[in-house]
């Protein structure tokens, strides 16, 4: 059982990233990675709404009849997004004024309905959540990444905004550029596009030298746990 | 023959059954479903009300403390307020508030929210905080979609350019001045975007205008000397 979660894990994370190998909700990873605190706050909600989306799906799984589980399973999305919408709104209000127009995006990212109908349908509901919030994990690990080469490349500080989610308690973390004024390409959307493009390149450039170093065929060519 | 058209007649009608009941199921559970998904969010979104409206309220606040010092009032700024219908100064295109500032009784400010229309891309809303005699408390900007890093410095996050209006009024400054050194005014601007502070500047200079026009009539309504 425990090897299961572990490749839940590693799926989510690696194998399977979505940022970086599905290649799925490309809008919230080009629109949002300004910077890295916009990055890893928008994958934490994602997480979020993953979990919650596999762990309630994959109880109530039996209950529904295969020609409407599309519809049943984005009711439940939606309805997940709005919660965790509102309750953003509610308790972390200044994190909402930078994410509120992308939180309800997060219903029509087609990952968390993927990770619903090829994960959770099938599964019970534990692993389900877990490999929902690994899925989202991952992706928040890209969105992060990407936001902080973007932010350091096109503005010059590192986790710029971090005081927006944590209050000024995180100023010490936060760290601006005196003489470097930025490329301004990075922070605009083509700079998405590149970055990005370097991060799946880095990824692939990995696994090359893995597959190489290993005489059998490379791992990351096994089909994926869930399909 | 007689016989056989009987029995296929039979078939035909369980089938029929078969597929309404199952037809019907399908859209109980479906409805089930709505019906639980809208039960959960009618829930939450009463729950969260409460403490969305709080946090709006003290956002809102915490700006007004920005551009208008504590001090300066005693009343709540959020309660005295006026509607302002769509007015070709402030370039607000729907009714919005304008917030009256009292001291023991008597006028201290207001806070007037702009629209710049002409930015480089997009409107800049703008919340402007004028004196009593009609002279700058502050300004910021609530909202715009300047290019990152090039017009952004308008805003108070990206630097301090906005705070050039402190303290700025039509009588200290004359009207002709009003504009950004490139076109013979006073106000600086950063080297490769004037747009953006070319249109900064002329929606405060208007909101302004609107505050000398109106001011009578804005105390009247909120019952102040």
């Amino acid at each position: 059982m425990s090897n299961l979660y572990k490749e839940i894990t590693i799926n989510g994370l690696w194998k399977q990233n979505t940022g970086v190998v599905q290649l799925l909700g490309l809008c919230p990873t080009l629109a949002v990675t300004t910077s890295a605190v916009n990055g890893l706050s928008l994958g934490f909600a994602t997480a979020l709404v993953m979990a919650a989306a596999n762990g309630s799906v994959s109880p109530v799984r039996q209950f529904v009849p295969n020609e409407i589980r599309v519809p049943v399973f984005i009711l439940v999305i939606a309805t997940l997004v709005t919660v965790i919408d509102l309750s953003i709104n509610a308790f972390a209000h200044p994190l909402h004024k930078v994410l509120g127009i992308f939180i309800p995006l997060i219903v029509v990212n087609c990952i968390v309905l993927a990770r619903v109908e090829s994960f959770a349908a099938k599964n019970p509901p534990v692993p389900s959540m877990l490999d929902g919030f690994m899925m989202g994990s991952g992706l928040m690990l890209v969105l992060g990444l990407l936001g902080a080469i973007r932010e350091l490349v096109g503005k010059g500080t590192i986790l710029s905004g971090l005081d927006l989610v944590f209050g000024p308690a995180a100023h010490p973390f936060m760290w601006t550029s005196t003489d470097y004024h930025g490329l301004l390409l990075a922070v605009l959307p083509p700079g998405a596009f590149l970055g990005l493009g370097s991060l799946i390149a880095i990824r692939n450039w990995i696994e090359i030298r893995k597959a190489a170093k290993t005489s059998a065929p490379s791992p990351s060519l096994k089909p994926a746990l869930s399909h | 023959m007689h016989l056989h058209n009987h029995v296929s007649l039979d078939i035909k009608n369980n089938m029929q059954d078969t597929m309404f009941k199952h037809a019907s199921k399908t859209a109980i559970t479906l409805v089930a479903f709505a019906f639980l998904g809208t039960a959960m969010l009618a829930y939450v979104f009463d729950i969260t009300r409460a403490p969305i409206e709080a946090s709006e309220k003290e956002a809102r606040l915490a700006l007004f403390k920005q551009i208008l010092p504590e001090s300066t009032y005693d009343n709540d700024l959020l309660k005295d307020n006026v509607e302002i219908v769509p007015n070709e100064q402030l370039g607000n295109r729907q009714p919005t508030v304008a917030n009256i500032a009292k001291s023991n009784g008597k006028t201290a400010g207001v806070i007037l929210e702009a629209v710049a229309h002409d930015g480089y891309s997009g409107d800049i809303k703008l919340l402007i905080a004028i004196r009593a005699d009609g002279s700058i408390s502050g300004v910021r900007v609530l909202a715009h979609k300047e290019t990152p890093g090039l017009g952004d410095y308008i805003d108070i996050t990206h630097g301090n350019w906005i705070k050039l209006f402190n303290d700025e009024s039509v009588n200290k400054t004359p009207i002709e001045q009003w504009h950004v050194k490139k076109d013979g005014g006073k106000f600086d601007y950063v080297a490769g975007a004037t747009i953006t502070p070319r249109a900064v500047v002329k929606a405060v200079l208007k909101a302004l205008q609107f505050y000398e026009a109106n001011k009578q009539t804005l105390f009247a309504i909120a019952k102040v000397e």
